[in-house]
């Protein structure tokens, strides 16, 4: 929890020179060279399979069958140009988005409301309640995907929807940000409330004007953990997205790499357009979601 | 941080300051209700229900709708033997169960689940903490070094498994050109085609993508290790590992429970990368649990026998993270040692 709500030296941008003071001692010179190979190591073992994933989506199959280790003969457009314009890689990217946006936006409403009197109110139920949502966490998706796929498909007629989709995984976040709003609410003032109350603004009123606004660090990270959530789920979007214009990008991949297994490149080319724009995004909030991530488990 | 609110409730200031880790536990370090309930007693008590019912309503129907009902029912089918269609009569107790419990291909499974979960800490713990050690010394481009480790994480286990996929294929792979180059043999199949090695080429993929995690994490908690230590030890003398060994590592505890906890959670239900990679193949030996009741329940309609595989997948899940929360996370309490303190001194 601490982890939000005090500054953390959590370095803002890159600045290649500024960390270089501890390197001058005697003697280090041997253990720099060895951190700095193994972090080499670490960097191409980690980067190169993307790396030959983009780059593969540039060749052809023919020059990837030649030599799958080699660098690449012939750089050509035409893999990432026909997933642009054909197929149906649009129309799943949206739909991606459209669950997201929707998954984020169930859970931030919900979960900053409910975490609200969990964390602020005195009531005899209050931890009771707190412990229904903390015994979410142990809740596989897997252990619930067969009814949930009855009930929503079934029963409420809601397959091939993005609410069918994104209720469901909204539920299952719900615990962590419950978990993860509560300590955050409870450290605000208490002053603010009794202030706003003095003044007569009803709870609602204040839950609105004041909590709502101070919360905006919190609900980010517990949106931007929601939204990652949703735009890599596979299972839950497996089971009940079966239209193809229903479909999301992982289905989309997925469906993709079976159908055309033999071409290489194409697979390649597909992949990479799926995860560069997402993986831009995200590696963007990493300290959001890092932060979140310590506060789920430390809560 | 919570300080403030509690250093007003007095005497439970102390143990509610610190929350301890494992989210199981958290609800026993906030004991500052009682001590304000009454103050507030003159309020109407039928108001403040409703507002307290306002806020939570939307929450909790989504969550006892999506998640505490289905599971409910995963109960309820897996005492049936049912199809997903028509009237669900055809009681059978806990025959599914028998059958789950005796069917090969689930006690496979139940053994490929346990293998990921024990080598996936084996791998992930010692390397991970490792290369966060390093990363943790003051070295240029450390911030970059953080955020391009943290990549497969944050890629989708569907993205990650058709890359890998296709770098693992038998033909035209870049993993056995690699291989066939420098004189190492490859098995005909491909790494993910032959029975003997695609439960270690899993292992591999998941390795790449989750090890990110781990470094991530077990920095943030060195960031919380205060650097004075590190100086103090340094003036006694103490070389590099010693104050990592003595020092550090010790610190780092509660964060490494923590994330073996997840870690756990997490190989317990996996799922998408071996569907994608191999589908539980070839001849069922990379199946999970997860795996094993996606293809009853879902390609073979065997709704019941489905469930059970998926109560029995629950009650797992459930005796791991009870066990260790007993066991380990115990450790994390603010008062742990007051508490074994105090149970020697009684016993005395």
């Amino acid at each position: 929890m601490s982890a939000m709500t005090e500054p953390r030296a959590v370095p803002g941008g890159a600045r290649p020179g500024s960390d270089r003071r501890g390197g001058g001692g005697a003697g280090s010179t041997g253990g720099n060279l060895l951190v700095y190979t193994i972090a080499a190591v670490v960097v191409a073992v980690t980067l190169g399979p993307v790396l030959y994933g983009v780059l593969s989506g540039f060749r052809t199959n023919t020059d990837l069958s030649r030599n799958p280790s080699g660098w690449p003969e012939v750089f050509t457009f035409d893999n990432y140009r026909n997933i642009l314009t054909g197929d149906r890689f649009w129309g799943y990217a949206f739909n991606s988005t459209m669950i997201a946006l929707i998954t984020t936006a169930i859970v931030v409403v919900a979960g900053l409301m409910a975490a609200y009197p969990l964390a602020r109110y005195q009531f005899r139920l209050r931890e009771p309640l707190y412990m229904v949502f903390v015994m979410g966490l142990l809740f596989p998706v897997a252990v619930a995907v067969i009814p949930l796929f009855i009930m929503i498909t079934n029963d409420l007629g809601w397959g091939d929807t993005w609410w069918g989709v994104a209720l469901p995984q909204a539920a299952f976040a719900l615990p962590t940000t419950v978990i993860i709003m509560r300590p955050f609410l409870q450290a605000l003032p208490k002053e603010l409330e009794e202030a706003a109350l003095i003044d007569g603004a009803s709870r609602i009123a204040f839950f609105w004007r004041i909590l709502l606004p101070l919360s905006g660090p919190g609900m980010v990270t517990v949106g931007v953990l929601a939204f990652v959530g949703s735009w890599n789920a596979y299972l839950l979007p497996l089971l009940l997205l079966r239209d193809d214009g229903m479909k999301t990008l992982p289905l989309g991949v997925a469906d993709f790499s079976t159908r055309y297994a033999t071409d290489m490149v194409g697979v390649f080319a597909y992949t990479s357009l799926a995860m560069i724009p997402a993986l831009i995004f995200f590696l963007s909030l990493q300290n959001k979601i890092v932060n979140g991530l310590q506060g789920a488990v430390k809560g | 941080m919570a300080d403030e609110a509690t250093a007003r409730s007095g005497g439970y200031a102390s143990t509610a300051t610190p929350i301890p880790n494992g989210a199981a536990g958290s609800a026993s370090a906030l004991p500052a209700a009682p001590a304000r309930a009454g103050r507030r007693g003159t309020r109407p008590d039928v108001r403040k229900g409703l507002e307290v019912a306002f806020f939570v309503a939307p929450a909790l129907v989504v969550f006892l709708g999506f998640v505490v009902w289905p599971i409910i029912k995963a109960i309820q089918y897996s005492l049936y033997n049912w199809k997903g269609y028509g009237p669900m009569v055809d009681f059978v107790g806990l025959k599914n169960f028998t059958y789950v419990l005796g069917n090969e291909v689930f006690q496979g499974a139940l053994v490929h689940n346990l293998i990921i979960i024990v080598l996936s800490i084996a791998i992930q713990l010692p390397l991970g903490l490792a290369i966060a050690l390093l990363l943790n010394r003051k070295i240029r481009g450390r911030n970059v070094l953080r955020t391009l480790v943290f990549v497969p994480w944050v890629l989708s286990e569907v993205v990650t498994g058709v890359i890998w996929r296709q770098m693992l294929q038998a033909d035209f792979g870049l993993l056995e050109t690699i291989l066939t180059a420098v004189g190492i043999p490859t098995p005909q199949q491909g790494f993910l085609g032959d029975p003997d090695y695609a439960l270690g080429a899993v292992m591999v993929v998941l390795t790449w993508k989750y090890l990110g995690l781990a470094i991530v994490l077990f920095l943030a908690g060195l960031a919380g290790v205060p650097e004075e230590l590190n100086e103090a030890a340094q003036i006694d003398g103490a070389t590099w590992w010693q104050i990592q060994r003595r020092v550090t590592i010790p610190l780092l505890g509660p964060t490494v429970r923590t994330w073996i906890f997840l870690s756990m959670i997490g190989s317990i239900q996996v799922f998408d990368m071996v569907w994608i990679l191999t589908r539980g193949g070839p001849a069922e030996s990379t199946g999970t649990m997860a795996t094993f009741l996606y293809a009853f329940g879902v390609d073979r309609n065997l709704i019941g026998i489905a469930s059970a595989a998926s109560v029995i997948l629950f009650v797992i899940a459930l005796v791991f993270a009870l066990t260790y929360q007993a066991l380990v996370f115990r450790r994390d309490a603010p008062d742990y040692e007051l508490r074994k303190a105090a149970r020697k001194a009684a016993k005395r």
